[in-house]
């Protein structure tokens, strides 16, 4: 009897999402700011670690602790073993086909430079053209801009409409013969809109040109299958997907990132070194110079295995409506304008208040407990195409409950009124 | 919110939606722009200086209530002041908002409060570590304007 009560039980709580229940793996959401239970609305820009990430560093910080892939010594094999489980764990996260195609990086920024280095700079020259988009992060902007200045390349963007989605025609018109790469972001940081990237892949592959995508907002939220995408790179930060700072992953498919030239030259991307010449290591070691961040990447294999052990499809049901919650309650609010309206979104909420700076929004929400982001979001000419200088951006993550988009809510309210 | 209300006061969010000396000055001779790259805060400030006394002084750009209130007074300030008295104040206000004003020997805080005058209701940043470069910024390029150094930037 007590059995089939239990079954029932665990049904009834899977069918709700028991947000009171994930709030209490995570340690950091029980502390108080200004006097106010902290309300941390800045998941975008990088979210919270539960306990068991905060534990599996532990024990590798108290028990494991060693430099990898060089000591035939116990504690060093505990540490490479850990490490490269770490891979295998991301391998299956994204479901790519081997593990040595996602390198170990120390997030989206990084995987996104690496693939400019050794790709970009092999295989693109004077006259090519690479295609980004209009909502870029800086991250996937400034290393391609970087690139066409070094090889007399342009660098064409794909324009966005009113509502913050890319048009779909303009991206068809831009892609020609002369286009060697695209790099696109999945999920908006700054309007939260999510890219028809299967799409646009298939788009560039009609001409044969690669396709990475910055998956740093999109890895967190959404369940991403390399073989169902086919891109041919992936970038994303463990510290946006609730992993320590350091860790990340860019993953490319085998054929490419063997033909690419290395990323940074130093030990253990080796096989051999005499003055004369040296000889690379396969991948996924030809990418990763140096002792890594074995640490913060061990903490994003466990980070994964959370993912895992929560219901992911409910997790981003629940943030999809947090994000319908907030954009009633905050266009309810006079003077307040969304930005970043597509039909297709992530949890992100930008805003800005008529004749109010954001980042004086953000210090007075800052006042009571609430942490969001003010300012640009590291996406000036998303800012520009809007005609704003900033904006306040609110972004939810499955831990976050109604009752803090209405302590949001509330404050956003008590600012206006502060300017009126 | 006793500290937001030390903040946000009325004289500042005064200032912030009416902003004195708001425009291009035709007869700068000298001007700067400054930027905050972290907030998009961006002004520049026009004056003119004749015999080393700034005889008019401008600003117009975008920012905060904080950097555009503190523009505005800034402007206030200096107008009419020698190129000198404007750098001391600069430094005085300095001082203030990132709370490493000092006292000598002897003498009161009182005197640079006089000097300060009613740019004292910016005291309240030295809460708001974050926000004291908002508060800086004007004067900051005003001090680049003076010393013709050009663009200016908090970072």
């Amino acid at each position: 009897m007590a059995t089939i009560e239990q079954s029932v039980l665990a049904r009834t709580q899977s069918g709700d999402w028991d947000v009171e229940r994930i709030r209490e793996d995570f340690p950091v959401l029980r502390q108080v700011v200004n006097g106010k239970p902290l309300v941390y609305l800045d998941n975008a820009a990088s979210s919270q670690v539960p306990q068991v990430v905060i534990d599996r560093g532990s024990i590798y910080l108290e028990d494991e602790h060693s430099n990898i892939h060089r000591g035939v010594h116990y504690l060093s094999q505990k540490a490479t073993t850990a490490y490269e489980g770490a891979r295998e764990k991301v391998k299956r996260f994204i479901n790519a086909h081997e593990a040595r195609e996602c390198i170990l990086v120390r997030g989206a920024t990084e995987g996104i430079n690496l693939v400019m280095q050794g790709y970009g700079r092999k295989f693109i020259g004077p006259g090519d053209e690479i295609i980004i988009s209009a909502m870029e992060h800086h991250a996937n902007i400034v290393p391609w801009q970087m690139l066409c200045e070094e090889k007399g390349a342009t660098l064409r963007v794909i324009p966005m409409n009113d509502a913050g989605e890319l048009l779909q025609d303009e991206y068809d018109e831009l892609l020609n013969e002369r286009t060697k790469f695209v790099a696109v972001t999945h999920v908006s940081n700054a309007l939260g809109t999510i890219n028809p990237i299967k799409r646009m892949i298939d788009q560039a592959h009609k001409y044969g040109v690669p396709v990475l995508i910055d998956g740093a907002q999109s890895a967190p939220h959404m369940l991403v299958d390399m073989q169902d995408l086919d891109c041919d790179f992936y970038a994303f930060s463990g510290h946006k997907m609730f992993a320590p700072t350091g860790s990340g992953v860019v993953y490319g498919k085998a054929a490419l990132l063997e033909k690419m030239n290395p990323f940074q030259g130093g030990g253990d991307m080796i096989k051999s070194v005499t003055f004369e010449k040296t000889i690379y290591a396969d991948l996924p070691n030809k990418f990763e110079a140096g002792t890594p961040a074995i640490a913060s990447q061990i903490g994003l294999g466990a980070a994964i295995d959370y993912l895992n052990s929560i219901d992911r499809k409910k997790a981003a049901a629940h943030e999809h409506e947090l994000l319908r919650y907030a954009t009633e309650r905050l266009t309810a609010i006079e003077g307040v304008r969304i930005i970043g309206t597509a039909r297709q979104k992530t949890s992100v909420l930008s805003f800005v208040i008529d004749d109010i700076h954001p980042h004086d929004i953000g210090t007075i929400l800052d006042q009571e407990g609430i942490a969001v982001r003010a300012g640009h979001h590291c996406a000036q000419p998303v800012m520009q195409r809007f005609n704003v200088p900033a904006t306040a951006r609110a972004s939810f993550a499955f831990y976050n409950t109604k009752e803090e988009v209405d302590v949001l809510a509330r404050t956003v309210e008590k600012v206006v009124e502060i300017f009126s | 919110m006793s500290e937001l209300s030390e903040l946000y006061q009325q004289v500042i969010l005064d200032h912030n939606k009416k902003p004195r000396n708001f425009r291009t000055l035709e007869t700068a001779n000298h001007s700067a722009e400054g930027y905050n790259p972290l907030c998009g805060d961006h002004l520049t400030v026009y004056l003119n200086l004749e015999n080393d006394v700034v005889k008019e002084i401008s600003f117009e750009g975008s920012g905060c209530a904080i950097s555009k209130a503190a523009a505005s007074m800034m402007t206030q300030a200096v107008k009419g002041k020698s190129k000198q008295q404007a750098q001391k104040l600069f430094s005085e206000f300095h001082s203030m908002v990132t709370g490493n004003e000092e006292r000598e020997e002897g003498q009161e805080l009182n005197n640079e409060a006089e000097g300060l005058g009613n740019l004292r209701i910016f005291e309240g940043v030295r809460e708001f570590p974050v926000r004291v470069k908002c508060a800086t910024l004007a004067w900051h390029t005003m001090h680049a304007a003076l010393n013709n150094l050009g663009t200016t930037s908090t970072e």
